[in-house]
């Protein structure tokens, strides 16, 4: 008696011959596959086609040259192992999750033929449907409207993070797809970023990394130089380079050892903090830009700034110094002022100014991999224009003195090219692995923060392209919905369904969802997750492991080229099928080439190919085939690109501290391989404190100054609407999930009491809340609590009284992936599921910015009894 | 001999939850007889986190501690065994016989560490093993391979070169609540004690500044131990005994010392205190 792949008993006659045997061999004994997640690469046990282990990559420890770092007579290598992000040992509960959406369901008050009542998408159940009708139901409507209102009329949008691969993620076969129809994209916005794509872009350039600085070889240069680190807003242990894993938490262990110092500036003790210990030192919301003003007051007053470095290497000064002396307004920014607005006390801003100016200092400002709430509030770009400004003054790029989120920058091999999923020659639809790259002929777009106000009440303007990093000026075309001679949307097609728990006053989504402007809505996911259930159609993907594909851990290139030398370890993993797609589950390639077949262009969407031919494909392009043939890569399941031996480090801004050439391998750099590779890529090529491009194109901005200022928030502490709500919310990235993704659907998550604390069975989301604010209010530590303003009825999360926030703030993490109403359907109901991010204004950053805000946000709390 | 054990650093530790995670990985839903039964969906953690919050806003400390089975020398479970299905394996290693120690409940309630936890389910005890069942094919428990930072360390104590023997010489040899009696073979290196800390600062006129460099000192029935403020005029000593009456001494230059009883009641945060 044995047991086949699909678990029912078999029995065999008595004389077996030698090929069954072998087959049996096969069902029976125990396979490993390699794979990769967003947070790391894996070897997954099968047995009888069933996952029963996932653990991080077991490579061959002869596979493994570490590098080594000198520095004051010590050595510093890491180990040969991948340090994989912990939810992604949780893979296997995610995948056999009882959340997955396991068959094709159409909604049952919808008839595409008759009554579509979309007022009850989000209320009404589903019901199973075959595949064949589901596939005819929403081919046949993706015609239906494109020929009623033209192709302008579809739109849809992807989430992001939820799956691995460059065949697979989601700008392949969903946009080779829509490009080939024709459809309305969605602009995306750096919403973990904003304040440096749309600020410090126009200070120190680096659009082509939407206002990140690259981070070549600043491990070494820290642990050598640097003295002092101020992580600001920046919490890089829970946010984790965003896929690098833990591979980094050993550089701050290192530099915790050599008793580097360091300094914590955040509403919240973040868990770097508790981890590194050092001083925090806790602002209130909306003032880290005076905070940061004050210090160049310090500065300025006490002689202590790189006079030399602002005199050759940058802009404008005179004009920024004139504005912290108080020569244009009467108002020095001194400490004692930053300490009215920010509540620190004037004496740490003093010290903490003196210390960096004393000290070799890196500044660990919150960008990406960092995440923290400054850059995500109203003027964002003011505090991140200050961060460089700040590093300026101290000569920034000099040994030991940059910007540095401590997740990137380990010695690293860049000779060597593969594509990433946000490279062009990483995407089924551009890349030059395909023989056709359709292109997609309609003009009119959306903008994802903003997608129901535009849907519902057009016409809708706005200013940039989003997610832009091709130039400057990219970011200030103005675009308006609907665009001239196209349709409003019609037909929604979400692929994911993140947005209750990570966009902001996420109720919106719902009404726009029950609009019958919208006569179609499909979603087609693994998981049932926020918006799954306002569909009309829902269709079942399968995940990374139950198809074929390949990738690069820890980067998608693109706009963060070499994301990946946030890895102690470089290395492209061939994502083996490990399982064939659960329940009735497919690829999305295969689901969209289906539907590329119904709707008459099959064949120049596939191009006959597989996704393993597509994998190979790409693998083919890369330089990869230089170094290991595909049939072994395709056996072993990765290739390590070691660093060689007579490396050279080249660490970040070094260059133009020096003013010579660009001699690192950031690709996006414009300028790099031409004669102005010695400059930065603002209009004048230097650090500018009075910014060129912003004086260009809005010289009158009050609100986005030429040189940056210190504004009120529009939502903050002095808001006359802190009389109704006084709490500030802090909604930062989360720790324990990656954004929604892995909450939910991996039980064990709702174990771990900072991701969620179980009251009478329900695992609640956790707010956090100062001693004092809770006793004013009669909460006690694991009370059920009601967060709630005018945007939001009310968002209950478990109470945790901590004195980790200080007081007038209460912590939350965004990012739920439970959105729970009590009442379902129903767009004010109270969530029970921890959407945050229900409370959180649309506005944006400011006049001619269009980032996202949602750390701009005041509410009041209270016990719930239900 | 191999006696198999395990060092936690709490001063490394993150609190990440990986070990956590990778444990229930490996042992939800999967046997691993003679080893171990498959953990239940829930209710079971092997390896559990505490997270320890010390002190104060603005002064607040957090602390995790990983707590896995604590392989007792004199372990009770053993002791509340029947029929010997409680043993420690030619390995050091504490098991429960998955396949005979049904019925037995006893063994879970022996534990005063809270880590065997009762199955109702398949009427058995269940605890770490130290991923016994992958020694065996030499490789690493679990915990330990997830640990981004080495703060679990795991080897054979009877080897002194070993990870483990080099963790307790070099001060990983605290026991996990000594008060319970049992000689844990685990131990740790920095669990959470008390702590007292403060700010020093000068007024210059209107403006207050913090104050460097200044001298402050520890009396109590241990060591005296001595520090001096950093650059935000804080200093602190941590490691200290609850309960315990300290004298503290703080000396600048040109002002009157300034000494104060402090008891370790709870973890004490003094404030401000403004040199005169």
């Amino acid at each position: 008696m044995v047991r086949s792949t699909i678990g029912r008993r078999v029995d065999f006659p008595g004389t077996m011959s030698a090929e069954i045997l072998s087959q049996m061999e096969l069902f029976m004994a125990e396979h490993t596959y390699t794979n990769l997640t967003n947070a790391g690469p894996v070897s997954v046990t099968v047995r009888d086609d069933k996952i029963i282990r996932v653990r991080p990559l077991a490579a061959d420890p002869d596979d493994f040259k570490p590098w080594s770092i000198e520095a004051d007579g010590k050595t510093y290598s890491p180990p040969k192992k991948f340090n994989i992000s912990p939810f992604a040992f949780g893979e296997r509960e995610r995948i056999y999750s009882e959340n997955r959406i396991k068959y094709p369901m159409k909604r049952v008050d919808f008839d595409p033929n008759g009554e579509r009542n979309p007022q009850n998408r989000g209320k009404s159940e589903f019901e199973r449907i075959s595949w064949d009708e589901a596939l005819d139901i929403v081919s046949g409507e993706l015609k239906r409207v494109s020929d009623t209102y033209g192709p302008s009329a579809v739109s849809g949008m992807t989430s992001s993070h939820h799956n691995w691969g460059i065949v697979g993620y989601k700008m392949g076969p969903f946009w080779r797809f829509f490009n080939q129809l024709g459809y309305t994209p969605v602009f995306d916005n750096p919403d973990s970023w904003e304040g440096w794509h749309w600020g410090a872009t126009h200070t120190y350039g680096f659009y082509w990394r939407l206002g990140m600085p690259e981070q070549y070889d600043l491990l070494e240069d820290s642990l050598k130089n640097a003295e002092m680190i101020v992580y600001w807003s920046n919490d890089p242990d829970s946010t984790r380079g965003i896929y690098t894993g833990q591979d980094s938490a050993i550089w701050r262990q290192w530099l915790k050892e050599k008793d580097v110092e360091m300094v914590f500036i955040d509403p919240f003790q973040n868990y770097t903090a508790t981890a590194m210990e050092g001083k925090w030192i806790a602002p209130r919301i909306g003032t880290d830009t005076a905070m940061a003003l004050s210090i160049a007051y310090v500065w300025l007053t006490e002689g202590t700034y790189d006079k030399v470095y602002i005199e050759s290497r940058t802009v404008g000064f005179d004009n920024f110094k004139d504005y912290v002396l108080g020569s244009t307004d009467n108002k020095p920014k001194t400490p004692e002022w930053a300490s009215q607005e920010s509540g620190v006390p004037a004496r740490m801003i003093t010290a903490l100014a003196r210390q960096w100016a004393k000290k070799r200092t890196v500044l660990s400002a919150g960008a990406r991999g960092g995440e923290g709430g400054a850059c995500r509030q109203a003027f964002g770009t003011e505090w991140a224009r200050l961060m460089v400004l700040l590093q300026a003054m101290q000569g920034l790029g000099k040994p030991g003195v940059s910007i540095w989120g401590t997740t990137m920058g380990a010695p690293f091999d860049a000779s060597i090219w593969f594509p990433g999923y946000a490279d062009p020659d990483g995407r089924m639809s551009t890349s030059k692995a395909a023989d056709r790259r359709p292109e997609n002929p309609t003009p009119q777009r959306l903008y994802r923060p903003d997608v129901p106000d535009a849907i519902l009440n057009p016409p809708y303007s706005w200013l940039g392209e989003g997610f832009c990093g091709q130039s400057l000026e990219q970011q200030f075309i103005p675009y308006t919905y609907p665009a001239e001679g196209c349709s409003e949307i019609k037909l929604w097609y979400r692929y994911g369904g993140s947005f209750m728990g990570t966009m902001n006053d996420t109720t919106k989504w719902v009404d726009m969802y029950q609009s019958p402007k919208l006569e179609f809505v499909v979603n087609q996911d693994c998981w049932w997750q926020s918006e799954t259930k306002m569909a009309d159609i829902i269709l079942p993907a399968c995940t990374h492991m139950e198809r074929e594909d390949l990738g690069e851990w820890g980067t998608g290139n693109g706009y963060t080229q070499h994301a990946s030398n946030g890895c102690n370890f470089r290395v492209i993993v061939r994502q083996q099928k490990c399982i064939e797609p659960l329940w009735e589950s497919k690829s999305d390639y295969d689901i969209f080439s289906e539907l590329a077949e119904r709707l008459g262009f099959g064949d120049d969407f596939t191009e006959g190919k597989t996704d393993k031919d597509w994998a190979k494909a790409f693998f083919e392009i890369s330089d990869l085939p230089d170094h290991i043939s595909w049939e072994e890569f395709d056996k072993k399941g990765y290739y390590i690109i070691n660093v060689p031996d007579e490396y050279e480090p080249t660490p970040s801004l070094r260059w133009f501290a020096e003013d010579r050439n660009c001699d690192t391998p950031d690709l996006g750099n414009p300028k790099r391989t031409t004669n102005e590779a010695a400059q930065l890529g603002t209009y004048s090529g230097k650090i500018e404190f009075t910014s060129e491009s912003l004086s260009e194109h809005f010289p009158d901005d009050e609100e986005r100054p030429v040189s940056p200022r210190y504004i009120d928030s529009w939502e903050g502490h002095k808001s006359p609407l802190a009389d109704k709500y006084p709490l500030q919310l802090l909604s930062p990235h989360p720790r324990f999930s990656f954004h929604t993704h892995y909450d939910k659907h991996t039980p064990s998550l709702d174990d771990i009491p900072g991701h969620r604390i179980k009251i009478d069975g329900y695992a609640y989301w956790p707010a956090r809340i100062n001693p004092e604010d809770a006793a004013e209010r009669g909460i006690k530590d694991g009370d059920i609590v009601k967060l709630y303003n005018d945007r939001s009825a009310g968002v209950l999360c478990a109470a945790v009284i901590t004195g980790r926030v200080r007081p007038g703030i209460i912590h939350a993490y965004a990012s739920s992936g439970v959105y729970d109403p009590l009442e379902p359907g129903e767009p004010n109901s109270i969530d029970r599921g921890g959407c945050v991010a229900m409370l959180t204004p649309t506005k944006l950053m400011s006049k001619n910015v269009p980032g996202m805000a949602p750390n701009s946000c005041l509410i009041e709390i209270e016990r719930w009894e239900a | 001999m191999t006696k198999f054990t395990m060092t936690v650093d709490v001063d490394k530790c993150t609190g990440c939850y990986a070990c956590f995670l990778a444990c229930r990985d490996e042992f939800k839903g999967n046997d691993y007889l003679p080893h171990s039964a498959a953990q239940p969906d829930s209710g079971q953690n092997w390896i559990r986190v505490e997270e320890t919050e010390r002190g104060s806003f603005p002064k607040v400390k957090i602390s995790y501690t990983p707590i896995m089975c604590q392989q007792c020398e004199d372990a009770p479970c053993i002791d509340a065994a029947s029929d010997g299905v409680v043993y420690r394996n030619e390995e050091g290693i504490v098991l429960i016989d998955p396949e005979k120690a049904q019925g037995q409940k006893a063994i879970a309630e022996s534990c005063p560490y809270g880590v065997i936890f009762w199955n109702e389910e398949k009427n058995l005890a269940q605890k770490c093993t130290f991923c016994s069942h992958l020694l065996s094919k030499d490789e690493q428990p679990r915990c330990f391979e997830a640990c981004p930072v080495s703060a679990i360390q795991f080897g054979d104590l009877d080897d002194a070169n070993s990870a483990v023997s080099k963790a307790r010489a070099a001060g990983a040899d605290e026991q996990l609540n000594p008060e319970f009696g049992l000689n844990p073979v685990v131990s740790y290196a920095s669990l959470p004690k008390k702590f007292i800390t403060g700010e020093v600062v000068i007024k210059n006129g209107d403006t207050e500044e913090c104050l460097a460099g200044v001298g402050v000192v520890l009396k109590g029935s241990e060591q005296e131990q001595s520090t001096v403020t950093d650059t935000f005029g804080d200093f602190e000593f941590d490691g200290l005994t609850a309960d315990t009456d300290y004298t503290l001494i703080i000396s600048a230059d040109g002002h009157p010392p300034i000494e104060q009883t402090v008891t370790t009641e709870s973890d004490v945060n003094l404030g401000v205190i403004e040199l005169g």
